[in-house]
């Protein structure tokens, strides 16, 4: 029998303490002791990107992470991006744009592109696609989810 | 990127707009809850042991250990499931046996390929689960295993299942229709015939002859296979999944199960992805029968090595094709021959292949043998327009060189043997209306197809395509809120945005606001019965299903009206904008809405219908790539895709699906493939190594969309998921070719293989 560890983090703006297996990924923790099911599971290995949170602010699969290094650390989730009660704008732009279909795969990106135009507020086509070659989606052929992303950059620059 | 929307005749209101899609904000919160997400009291986690080898007698599960591990709390085998009849099951697409379902589900008495189910542990904690794994002993006598279809029907090869004959695959899986034909493990053989063969070759002034081969591909779902039940002490159970039918599940589980159909309620959960493997049952009886033994719920994930290894891909192929053309591009002849792997159990999409390649033209003598084969690997399933990429990657290579060598131009030479309305075909079917000749017009206009190239290592390429559709049963109920607001039910699993476009055409028929319109997928216990969402037909069928549930709803509000007004039904118009009005009144629709619960109760209205009036699409691929020839790299850089849709409800979901195919007909093209060695070990089992396209892979598809409206739907829908995955396998190789002057006949045609095609080009 594996031993349990009390973690505290700053989840999504909040301190959080929880109790985890100490086997268990940041992934596993997030959703099955924590219940913050919209970071999906994909792949458990790294190539997918559904899992994508930020770790103090960088982008990470969090089914790469163990749960028990996040312990005095800040994650946010897909949960966490929204802006009180309005969606961040890549939430909106994957609305307009239809850039979702099963969306198993948007909870990943949409993380994934925030990091992208937090850091880099207008990036390039080229960018955008090396960027979120992490994420795999399997519905869209990406043309929508790239536009979207654009829209999102281009709505950030008005605000 | 371009969209372009070439517009049937009429107009409508809410049809052909692009509203954000009603469960949207929930999947961009992360809310949205899918079938992995569900959480229950007192949960065990479920885990499967599975095959190390390719075939493999099982001489002994030895569980003891594994279920004396603290916190395990039940371990099952083939034995704790019900004894499954030999017999054929229904499963509204296809039809299934269920012994073999059965045994797919947990190997008998033999593993007949890597990753076979062979034991399944509920835990109170998956890592207990999975340590629980690794103390099932099994003792094995292992096989020779049998890897390509040409090994299985050699005559020297065992069969794969004792004394297994091949049956007419119309038959498939009813029990003793033997075929004339008995070809060592070839499950089943369909030979479809028109015209006269010989007669038709005789004609001929030029007949090539070509030989291809394709890969297994996975569809690729993000979300893993995962179901959570609960049985109870009164053998009722309930099941979370996520899957393409909720009511497809509850008879494939009930028939395993052997419990009544009434007495199990699917909770269709939010699906990630399916492509049609999301069909057939895996692990889904497991945690029922675990449940049953615990009186717990029991959740099963799988992991991805396991969703690679276990569930259905699509067939590895081998098609043999001869077609015969006079000089001025006339095809009068076409003979194939298809062979597609099954995996360890019947039921390839081989009759898709053999039906759909010739589906885009008017041959007189034709002729498609099929043959279904079994291999040690794991068994196939459906995955978009099943068996239809391959084969058309054969016929469409064939007629490019055709056009080349008889110096015609390819897309003149597709016009000048379109299949037209009334064509017949190899099937016996009758051609209905199809936009072959107005699709092949739109490419031939296009400015990708107009375009210079810009330097001879870039070529370019064409190709079509098409695909059938389906029916089925669908049902669908609405009922009218006293505020004018309509909750509409559906039990059509939402797999691509299919609550917008149902709400759509409802709100279409009764002239009310989409936003008004509240769509839900609900259980099999709230709805009648409703096929799988699969076929490309949800927005097509669920939609007759939906335009007539509004049709009653407006009968019923005109009677109400009527009454309420004193007049005549007769008398009473139902407006485009849902009001009602007379000579002199009139009544709008929230007003009515207003009124029914003092004028005799709320309207509400509930259909279930069997479509039968679906046609097929057309889809057409032009792709634009470079190659670097001395490492074999294929770079995708620009492509265009046209799609026949009757008529586009959301257009941006239906350019979605069109982009979503072509990628994956891309990543069939050049780099998706399974690598067994010689053990039949499956070496490439996660998505590092198995190889789907990423954003940085490919420039944005431009879309055509090309509306020739279905006379068979009120609105002209056709059907869009599926087709245009079928063009892109041979618009590729027939791009690679007119860049570097090789002709792929091995797909995926990655740098290893394309590096040696021309290799043996420059020996020449």
């Amino acid at each position: 029998m594996s031993k349990k560890i009390v973690i505290s983090t700053d989840l999504n703006g909040d301190i959080t303490e929880f109790i985890a297996d100490e086997r268990d990924s940041l992934l596993d923790a997030l959703r099955e002791r924590i219940g913050l099911t919209g970071v999906k599971e994909g792949c458990n290995n790294g190539n997918c990107g559904a899992c994508a949170v930020l770790l103090d602010g960088i982008l990470v699969n969090s089914c790469c992470v163990m749960a028990a290094e996040v312990d005095g650390g800040s994650v946010t989730t897909v949960e966490g991006i929204a802006l009180e009660n309005e969606l961040h704008p890549v939430q909106q732009a994957f609305l307009n744009e239809a850039a979702l279909q099963c969306g198993i795969c948007t909870p990943g990106f949409l993380v994934a592109a925030k990091a992208l135009l937090d850091t880099n507020p207008e990036p390039t086509e080229e960018e955008i696609r090396f960027w979120l070659a992490g994420n795999l989606c399997r519905c869209t052929g990406y043309d929508k989810i790239i536009t979207a992303v654009q829209e999102a950059s281009k709505s950030m620059q008005k605000k | 990127m371009v969209s372009t929307q070439k517009k049937a005749d009429k107009t409508y209101k809410v049809i052909g707009t692009r509203p954000v899609r009603p469960d949207g904000v929930d999947k961009v919160t992360g809310r949205a809850k899918y079938g992995a997400d569900i959480q229950l009291p007192g949960m065990l986690f479920g885990r499967v042991l599975r095959s190390p080898h390719a075939h493999a007698i099982i001489k002994k599960i030895d569980t003891s250990k594994a279920l004396a591990l603290p916190g395990v709390k039940s371990v099952i085998t083939h034995k704790d499931l019900p004894t499954a009849a030999d017999a054929a099951l229904n499963l509204g697409e296809t039809t299934d046996n269920l012994k073999w379902i059965s045994d797919k589900v947990l190997a008998a008495e033999d593993a007949l390929f890597h990753g076979q189910a062979l034991a399944a542990v509920a835990a109170v904690d998956k890592h207990i689960a999975e340590d629980a794994l690794a103390l099932i002993d099994v003792e094995y006598e292992i096989l020779e295993p049998v890897l390509s279809v040409h090994t299985a029907m050699d005559k020297k090869t065992p069969s794969i299942h004792d004394n297994m004959k091949t049956v007419d695959m119309i038959a498939r899986f009813q029990v003793g229709e033997i075929s004339e034909t008995q070809i060592n493990n070839v499950a089943s053989i369909l030979d479809l015939e028109l015209g006269d063969l010989d007669a038709g070759f005789k004609e001929a002034d030029i007949i090539i002859e070509r030989e291809f081969e394709t890969g297994t591909y996975h569809q690729g779902y993000i979300e893993s296979h995962n179901g959570t039940a609960q049985w109870n002490e009164n053998d009722e159970v309930t099941v979370w999944l996520s899957t393409q039918g909720a009511f497809n599940a509850r008879d494939q589980l009930a028939a395993l199960l052997q419990v009544p159909m009434s007495k199990i309620k699917v909770i269709p959960m939010e699906i990630g992805g399916g492509f049609g493997g999301k069909i057939p049952m895996y692990m889904e009886p497991l945690a029922a029968i675990m449940s049953k033994q615990t009186g717990k719920p029991v959740k099963m994930h799988m992991q991805r090595d396991e969703v690679l290894l276990a569930t259905g891909p699509t067939s590895a192929t081998y098609i043999k094709v001869k077609v015969g053309a006079k000089n001025d591009g006339t095809i009068v002849a076409a003979d194939a021959y298809l062979a597609y792997e099954a995996g360890a159990y019947p039921g390839s999409p081989v009759s898709g292949g053999g039906v759909s390649m010739f589906m885009p033209y008017a041959i007189p003598n034709v002729r498609a043998l099929c043959l279904d084969v079994i291999v040690n690997k794991t068994k196939t399933a459906a995955y978009r327009a099943p068996g239809v990429p391959a084969a058309a990657f054969a016929i469409e290579s064939i007629i490019d060189e055709l056009a080349e060598k008889l110096e015609i131009d390819p897309i003149a030479i597709r016009m000048h043997n379109a299949a037209e309305e009334g064509t017949r075909r190899h099937d016996g079917v009758l051609a209905p209306s199809m936009a072959v000749k107005e699709l092949l017009e739109e490419a031939q206009a296009t400015e990708h197809w107009n375009a210079e190239l810009s330097d001879p290592s870039i070529g370019r390429g064409i190709a079509i395509g098409a695909w059938g559709n389906g029916g089925m049963e669908s049902s669908a109920s609405a009922s009218i809120n006293s505020d004018g607001t309509i909750n509409l039910n559906t039990g059509s699993v939402d797999i691509g945005g299919q609550r917008a476009s149902l709400a759509m055409q409802l709100a279409e028929t009764l002239g009310v606001e989409y936003d008004s319109i509240k769509p839900q997928v609900v259980d099999t216990d709230s709805i009648g019965y409703t096929a799988v969402s699969a076929g490309s037909r949800t927005t097509f069928a669920t939609g007759i299903a939906v335009i007539e549930v509004g049709n009653k709803i407006k009968k019923q509000i005109i009677n109400r009206v009527a009454t309420f007004w004193e007049i005549d039904a007769n008398a009473l118009k139902y407006n485009d904008d849902g009001s009602v009005s007379s000579p002199d009144k009139i009544i709008n629709f929230k007003e009515i809405a207003a009124m029914l619960p003092n004028t005799g109760g709320r309207i509400q209205a509930s259909i279930d219908i069997q479509a039968t009036t679906h046609v097929p699409t057309i889809a057409c691929h032009i792709v634009d790539v470079k190659v670097d020839e001395e490492t074999g790299k294929v770079d995708i850089l620009r492509s265009t895709a046209l799609q026949d849709v009757g008529k586009a409800i959301h257009p941006a979901y239906v350019e979605g699906q069109t982009q979503g195919g072509i990628l994956q007909g891309i990543g069939m093209a050049l780099y998706e493939e399974y690598y067994y060695d010689d053990k039949g070990i499956l070496k490439n089992a996660s998505l590092l190594d198995y190889r789907m396209p990423t954003s940085y892979d490919v420039p944005f598809t431009e879309i055509i969309l090309v509306e020739k409206p279905n006379p068979g739907h009120p609105f002209g829908v056709k059907g869009v998921g599926e087709v245009p995955i079928v063009p892109p396998l041979a618009a590729v190789a027939n791009a690679i070719y007119d860049a570097v002057g090789v002709r792929p006949n091995i797909l995926p045609v990655n740098p290893r293989r394309l590096s040696v095609l021309l290799k043996e080009k420059n020996n020449k």
